[in-house]
């Protein structure tokens, strides 16, 4: 789950991480006030959005004033921002938030991650901060950091002075450095993070270490135990399809093809994607319908695909290990009857109790193209779409 | 011979919800010696047939188990793994899906030193086919025979096996490592258990997009291993715009992708098939030999004691 830049921020702050003064504002007039209250030369107004690549499109603005801020305010919110990561269709940018400038001497990048070849986490850090890490890995590796932390050691303060000074930090900064990254982690190990990012670290000219932007990503499996960071989420962030999903307890990717999948298992999705490619067509969907697939689970995830315009035909393809595939039968029989499926409907069910499955389906007089291999139902799926389609 | 578990093993179950239960039943029927559950506050009691006891060393020292599957749910399932490895057992494999990432990684640290092997977190178990079943696979779609099926995925293994299966290749041991960030067993481990298998004749490995434990594979492939291995990689199609979050590719080394992995994979002599449909055809193809002398589908005589 990934938070805002503001709750991001807030949470620093908790864990004495420094970070600049700020303020939230939802309409220009609250952006006016927030350059008010914040009493500095110079404000930044930066939309919240759940994306990286905000500056170079045109989310983030400078304001001298407090009437500049307002201003600036009422063309930022209820944009559609476009960066490198929100895809064609943009962000509506709801929120601003305001920051105090600051004088900035240089910008470094600082992180911390779960290394999973490692099985430790991580401390990244790079004296090249303020661009993406990604592109900096790419031009230029040896400029970037790794330091592996001993989960029963935690952060060393020898491990601090490396990073501090191969940052290129002085001692008086490196004496900064140690609460600096020592709340990070702390903050990574007491919430469940999974990715903790500060880029641009920023030292001021008067030597100060600030968070400047920060990206927090907390484990999903460990929500139960953080209320308080479940508490954080936007749904607004997401992708309406694809927090359903999840509301339904299941994964859906949406796609530009038009065979619908609904499939038990993420590895068997993503063969599934492939099997239907390979066979010349195109997936509408990556669907996983998880562990505990039931009636109520099968309807809402025919119900998703179908609210896709695109799909011509849909593609069941089960092999029940914990799933039962006499469940997901009865959920497919109720799902075409309630929903009125008028697509041609290929299912394949393969596993812990597939043969009753399949005589549930035969008993239900539904219209449906049984298959039996992965590669018959992918040439049956993808046959069944390009007939439907020579038909419309 | 096979690795990991055979008709010697003596199974006990942690976690004795419906899932629980359901697949300790569904292993009984197989053939699996299921000496033992543990709950804890229904020691004393038994579920079809099976003796409960409060702890895992209870249920060790009155039935002498060496193995354990752990249908605990998340919150609690990185302590059942710690308490298996603590009571003695050699062999854990866990089913449970979702636990979170610091308590596996705390729990693998806790690991190292123990006698403990752990197959997954979020994994379908382990079958030796007409001998042992442990988790949640449908191990009648399972042949007994000579080759070793190593997967990330759960039901994509199914699909290889049944894949084999139906060209009459057997299988030794099918083992489902599970696609958490931090597992028990590796590719690299369960690989090593393979070559040094003499039942074992050939390998087919199930990779997936994500991480660099494909390439890892690989590397000891091509360094380490004499025997034939077969794979594919799922999610050669799978779109890239779905980031994993950002720094975790840093230091993946750019490694990841479907591509890489295959390319890597084909450098170390691994004949990779590129359709999903075409696993078992190209074991066939690489290992001509091994085909067509399945044994046939059957169930062990139950050997179930008390």
């Amino acid at each position: 789950m990934n938070v805002h830049e503001y709750q991001a921020k807030a949470l620093l702050r908790e864990y004495g991480v420094a970070v600049p003064p700020g303020r939230l504002a939802t309409t220009p007039a609250e952006a006016e006030e927030a350059f008010r209250e914040l009493d500095a030369p110079l404000a930044v107004l930066k939309a919240q959005v759940h994306a990286g690549g905000r500056g170079k499109a045109g989310g983030i603005k400078l304001a001298k004033s407090g009437a500049e801020a307002k201003k600036l305010a009422s063309e930022l919110l209820g944009m559609r921002l476009r960066t490198h990561q929100t895809g064609p269709e943009g962000k509506l940018v709801r929120k601003l938030y305001l920051e105090a400038g600051c004088d900035i001497a240089r910008e470094l990048y600082l992180g911390i991650v779960l290394d999973r070849a490692a099985e430790r986490l991580a401390v990244i850090a790079s004296a090249e901060g303020g661009v993406e890490i990604e592109e900096v890995a790419g031009r230029s590796p040896e400029k970037i950091l790794t330091v592996h932390l001993d989960p029963g050691l935690g952060l060393m303060p020898y491990q601090v002075r490396r990073v501090g000074y191969a940052l290129g930090l002085d001692a008086e900064g490196v004496r900064r450095l140690e609460p600096f990254l020592g709340g990070l982690h702390r903050l990574f190990l007491e919430k469940d993070a999974s990715l903790a990012e500060i880029n641009p670290l920023v030292v001021t000219r008067q030597g100060e270490l600030l968070a400047l932007d920060c990206k927090l990503g907390f484990d999903d499996g460990a929500l139960f135990r953080h209320p308080e960071i479940r508490e954080l989420r936007d749904p607004e962030e997401e992708d309406p399809r694809e927090r359903e999903a999840k509301e339904l307890g299941f994964s859906y990717v949406g796609l530009d093809g038009n065979i619908g999948c609904l499939v038990n298992g993420a590895g068997l999705a993503m063969a599934t994607l492939d099997m239907i490619q390979v066979c010349g067509g195109k997936p509408a969907n990556f669907l996983d319908v998880g562990g505990g697939a039931d009636k109520e689970r099968i309807t809402g995830a025919f119900k998703l695909i179908l609210r896709d315009p695109k799909v011509e035909a849909i593609l069941v393809n089960i092999f029940g290990g914990i799933v039962r595939c006499d469940l997901i039968a009865e959920g497919v029989v109720a799902a075409a009857q309630e929903l009125g499926v008028s697509v041609p409907l290929v299912v394949r069910l393969q596993g812990t109790n597939a043969e009753q499955g399949r005589e549930l389906l035969a008993a239900s007089g539904l219209d449906l193209v049984p298959a039996d291999t992965l590669r018959e139902a992918g040439e049956k799926a993808v046959a069944a779409a390009a007939q439907k389609n020579a038909e419309a | 011979m096979a690795i990991l578990c055979d008709r010697s093993t003596r199974l006990l179950v942690q976690g004795l919800g419906r899932m629980g239960q359901f697949h300790a039943k569904l292993s009984i029927e197989y053939g699996t010696q299921v000496v033992a559950g543990v709950k804890p506050g229904a020691g004393g009691s038994s579920v079809d047939g099976i003796p409960v006891f409060d702890t895992v060393r209870a249920a060790v020292d009155a039935t002498a188990a060496n193995a354990s599957v752990i249908f605990v749910p998340a919150p609690g399932a990185a302590d059942a793994i710690l308490e298996a490895a603590d009571a003695g057992l050699a062999l854990a494999c866990c089913i449970t899906e979702d636990i979170p990432a610091l308590d596996m990684l705390r729990a693998k640290q806790a690991l190292r030193g123990s006698k403990l092997r752990l197959v997954g977190p979020n994994c379908p178990g382990v079958v030796t086919p007409g001998q042992c079943r442990i988790g949640i696979m449908p191990a009648q779609i399972t042949r007994p025979g000579p080759v070793g099926v190593v997967s990330r995925s759960g039901t994509l293994t199914y699909e290889a096996v049944d894949q084999l299966s139906r060209l009459g290749i057997g299988q030794s041991t099918c083992v489902g490592i599970g696609g958490d960030p931090i597992i028990g067993t590796t590719f690299v481990d369960a690989l090593a258990l393979f070559e040094a298998d003499p039942e074992t004749r050939a390998v087919v490995l199930i990779g997936e997009i994500g991480g660099s434990a494909e390439e890892a594979a690989a590397e000891f492939i091509r360094t380490r291993m004499t025997k034939p291995v077969v794979a594919f990689i799922a999610g050669q199609h799978a779109p890239s715009g779905k980031r994993m979050g950002h720094a975790g590719a840093i230091i993946a080394g750019g490694k990841g992708r479907a591509a890489d992995k295959i390319a890597a994979l084909e450098a170390a002599g691994v004949a990779v098939a590129r359709s999903p449909g075409e696993i078992g055809e190209t074991l066939a193809k690489r290992a001509p030999e091994l085909a067509g002398n399945a044994a046939p589908a059957r169930r062990p005589a139950g050997r179930r004691e008390s």
